[in-house]
């Protein structure tokens, strides 16, 4: 039998968004579903499945995962910053600004995990050049603004950030 | 605030606060109460008759509500539909055409257990010979797909009168003109060849998702849909319900591209939803996606004539185009790519058959600039080869030969709307045509048209509020283009107010007027028309309230900065609501609509309503020991008459022209007897931001020569279909002559040992 019985369930404590959260998960249960599903963070999407479009990208402490491939479990006592943890009381990143300004957002539904893996990128890169715009995007596909404006983007919230340095507490 | 400061402003996108902080609502975002989760098993088979289906187990299985499968659609009078051809049961019924066909779909308590319950189900299949590609649905005496004497034409045909073909033709389009035999054989130069078009895949990042709810003769379908009206229609007449019962409501789309045109899987979570009795979500998987709808391949047979001074002279063309296993788009793909195979130029005589064929494969749609996108790059780069043997310029034989504006493209059709020399030679500029380059870089152009704006019915409703904002009821769908910006700025400009104080809320057709489709770059172009003229409506109305008030005539009453003015009298628009309602409240009420015979524009009906313009340039180098291909510059002109936001028409020209990127170096779903072999992201290869080329050049033309207000044209299309022809042309320009998309390494370096034997 493959229904998922009571006994199965696995407790998670996890740190998300800055919140410490308590639940119980299934063994099979993927991320991306524990947080669309069970906490209402919709801001990370289910494209590829498979790890290749970056759609579900979240940051685990700190370093971008494609949620459809990481089980919730291994979440467990972990630090998890989604889409949603980025901007406070209607104050956006200076990422998610930039993104605005640069005209790099369309659909949006790549969005959420471009703007995550950015910030991870900015992290390690304050001024990131272009080869290494690149090399940290090459996970984070795009259909309609053909990555031009995206790498705009990511100059602009560097300077925005000065320096790498995030305005937000 | 100015009349200037709002055209041709780049406003900022009025959804980009909700996208970049993941608060916009896309169709898989939602959830109905009482929702079950719908899960379809899917055909292994490319062609077989369905003995049985077996599904007790499946329906026995906790927490499965629903198990649909061809029976349960008997009781409709009509199960199959097709906005072209009904030619597609809403699930199969006795047989299963393609890989990927529905056979069986089950709603669950959740979607896990209905993953578990499609393993439960037991189907038995009679294989069937295999209609795998082109040359097998051409071969005489091949096993038809359908019973084509009982086939008929779907709500939106379109296309004149409707006949089925023998065989396995789904759809001919033939036309010509001046004596082809002739022209031919006096003619100095003949350029041949026989050419081939992959199958790709549109790949929005949002696959299709639908929830659907059936009740008494009421359905409501949340849906990734582009065309909600043209959906909206089809449920209505498949499950015998008034179209005012069917509600179709859709929230932001996750790119469409043609992919989410006409009507996907609603039918599908309808019927599911009406045999479980309560909400069905559906959600496609990209494997699913890619086998929903595609774009067609192609085999091309084309041959054109000219003197040897390079005077185009005739051309030629014979189109089989590879709709799979159900038309869906299919005729109007055939029918647009005739249109586009003569290629924008003067002939004596042009003869073009086109001819769309069933197969068992994935049925194929629309895409991006479907049609110019197959034949561009083939006309053109016979429009090279012959510039190369009259020893002329490849830009100069363009300028020759290229139609101007005004001058018929097609009999009766509409005229050449666009300064073509003018696009061709700030392409050329772009590229720095005349300058010095190495022997391993190449340079290419290409031009064509696009018959664009699909059929010119919309609809628009402005809601001016007491306080002087605005709500714009329309249903085009805003998948990324920027269509509700767009239209908010064209509200803000009639009615002099703030681009932010104009809401555009998504579609729901119980609520939001008609409008056709959103799709063939029309939203900016009809869509706006119905805009402008609601919002003109509006204002109107304020000028004759103002005059009643003021005692003054309604034309001397001018509308700024959100005020009504006349002399040195001003009133702001709440004050005016305060003066002429009362209160503060009331309603000033606009309703724009646009049709084919239209009030000052002439008729629409010979077509299309704009010739889109699909132009682009491209300069490559090669690595001649592995064929390899790399793009160094990208150049596009994006033709669209007047610009209402340049941004966002960069924008969709950069993205139009990284598909193209993808559609002429590396995109192909690879079939064999059937078979789909790279049905996931993992094998199929898109674009990503490494396949950039170094640089990419874009400017608009804006000769204000088109239909739409203030005399725009759309966007969107044309620079995807520019990229192919450019790119081909390039890698001629190296010596190697190209017949078949996409070029792989694997392909040049073939082709360079073909021609160096």
């Amino acid at each position: 039998m493959l229904v998922s019985t009571k006994a199965d369930l696995i407790a998670l404590r996890a740190t998300i968004n800055g919140e410490l959260v308590k639940a119980d998960v299934e063994p099979r249960e993927t991320l991306l579903d524990f947080l669309r599903d069970r906490l209402g963070l919709k801001g990370a999407k289910r494209s590829c499945d498979v790890q290749v479009c970056g759609a579900c990208t979240v940051l685990l402490d700190g370093e971008p995962v494609s949620a459809c491939c990481t089980l919730a479990y291994e979440v467990c006592n972990r630090r998890v910053t989604t889409i949603e943890g980025l901007s406070h009381n209607g104050k956006l990143h200076p990422i998610q600004r930039a993104f605005l300004d640069s005209v790099a957002v369309q659909c949006g539904f790549c969005t959420s995990g471009m703007v995550l893996t950015v910030k991870s990128l900015l992290e390690e890169h304050p001024q990131p050049t272009t080869a290494q715009i690149k090399t940290y995007l090459h996970g984070n596909l795009c259909r309609c603004t053909g990555y031009w404006n995206i790498i705009t983007a990511v100059k602009q919230a560097a300077q925005l950030m000065d320096g790498g340095r995030d305005t937000l507490p | 605030m100015t009349a200037t400061r709002i055209l041709g402003r780049n406003a900022p996108r009025v959804d980009g606060y909700v996208k970049v902080t993941g608060k916009a609502e896309f169709a898989g975002d939602l959830v109905v109460p009482g929702m079950l989760h719908g899960k379809v098993l899917r055909s292994h088979l490319p062609h077989a008759r369905i003995v049985r289906v077996t599904a007790n187990a499946a329906e026995n299985l906790p927490g499965v509500v629903a198990v649909l499968t061809g029976n349960d659609l008997l009781d409709l009078k009509n199960w199959r539909y097709g906005h072209a051809i009904k030619d597609r049961p809403i699930i199969a019924v006795d047989r299963v055409r393609f890989v990927g066909e529905p056979v069986a779909a089950v709603a669950a308590e959740t979607a896990h257990i209905a993953y578990e319950a499609l393993g439960l189900i037991e189907v038995e299949y009679e294989d069937l010979p295999v209609v795998g590609n082109l040359d097998a649905s051409l071969t005489v005496g091949a096993l038809q797909l359908h019973d084509m004497g009982s086939l008929r034409a779907g709500l939106f045909h379109g296309l004149g009168e409707f006949k089925v073909g023998p065989g396995n033709v789904c759809y001919h389009h033939a036309f010509d003109r001046g004596d082809i035999g002739a022209v031919f054989s006096d003619a100095d130069i003949v350029v041949e060849g026989d050419y081939t078009f992959p199958a790709v895949y549109q790949y929005a990042m949002e696959p299709h998702t639908v929830i659907a709810e059936h009740g008494g003769d009421h359905i409501i379908v949340r849906a990734s849909c582009q065309h909600p009206f043209l959906v909206r229609a089809e449920l209505a007449d498949l499950f015998e319900v008034p179209t005012a019962n069917v509600r179709v409501i859709v929230p932001y789309l996750g790119g469409g591209f043609g992919s989410k045109s006409y009507t996907k899987m609603e039918p599908l979570a309808v019927a599911l939803a009406r045999k479980a009795g309560r909400p069905v979500r559906m959600a496609n998987r990209v494997d699913e996606a890619m086998v929903t709808t595609r774009r067609h391949n192609m085999k091309c047979w084309m041959r054109t004539a000219a003197s040897d001074k390079g005077v185009l002279l005739a051309r030629e063309v014979r189109i089989w185009l590879d709709t799979g296993a159900y038309a869906d788009n299919g005729p109007r793909v055939v029918a647009t790519a005739a249109d586009a195979a003569p290629g924008p130029y003067r002939w004596q005589a042009v003869k073009v058959d086109a001819w769309g064929l069933y197969t068992n494969t994935a049925p194929a749609g629309s895409y991006r600039a479907f049609g110019a996108t197959h034949l561009a790059w083939i006309g053109e780069s016979q429009v090279d080869e012959i510039a190369r043997r009259a020893q002329l310029d490849r830009v100069q034989i363009r300028v020759d030969n290229l139609l101007r504006p005004g001058e018929e493209v097609r009999p009766g059709g509409k005229p050449l709307d666009a300064d073509l020399v003018s696009d061709i030679r700030i392409i050329a500029g772009h590229l720095d045509w005349d300058s010095p380059k190495s022997p391993d870089t190449g340079r290419g152009l290409g031009v064509s048209l696009l018959a664009a704006g699909a059929h010119p019915v919309s609809s628009a409703i402005v809601r001016l509020e007491a306080d002087g904002s605005a709500t714009l009821l329309m249903s085009s769908t805003e998948m990324g283009q920027g269509v509700r910006t767009v239209f908010s700025q064209l509200v803000a400009q009639e009615l002099a107010m703030e681009v932010e104080k104009v809401t555009v809320p998504g579609a729901d057709t119980q609520k939001t007027p008609y409008d056709r489709s959103t799709g063939a770059s029309r939203s900016t172009t009809l869509g706006g028309t119905a805009v402008q003229r609601a919002a003109q409506d509006v204002r109107r109305q304020l000028q004759v309230a103002t005059s009643e008030i003021w005692g003054v005539a309604p034309e001397t009453i001018e509308l700024r900065e959100g005020a009504v003015r006349h002399a040195d009298k001003v009133l702001r628009y709440s004050d005016l609501f305060l003066r002429y309602f009362g209160l503060a409240g009331g309603e000033f009420i606009g309703q724009g609509r646009v049709q084919p015979v239209d009030e000052g524009r002439g008729s629409y009906a010979a077509g299309p309503v704009f010739w889109e313009v699909c132009i682009g340039g491209a300069e490559v180098s090669m690595d001649r020991d592995t064929g390899r291909i790399r793009v160094n510059k990208l150049v596009s002109v994006a033709d669209v008459g007047q610009a209402i936001n340049p941004h966002l028409v960069e924008a969709q020209e950069m993205g139009g022209a990284m598909q193209g990127l993808g559609n002429a170096l590396f995109e192909e779903m690879l079939y064999e007897n059937g078979q789909l072999l790279n049905s996931t992201l993992l094998d199929y290869h898109v674009p990503s931001i490494n396949d950039l080329p170094d640089r990419f050049v874009s400017s608009i033309s804006e000769n204000e020569d088109g239909p739409g207000p203030y005399g725009i044209k759309g966007v969107g299309e044309g620079a995807l279909a520019g990229v192919p022809p450019a790119i081909v042309n390039a890698v001629a320009d190296l010596g190697i002559a190209m017949y078949e998309l996409p070029l792989t390494s694997e392909r040049i370096w073939r082709a360079m040992q073909r021609d160096s034997a």
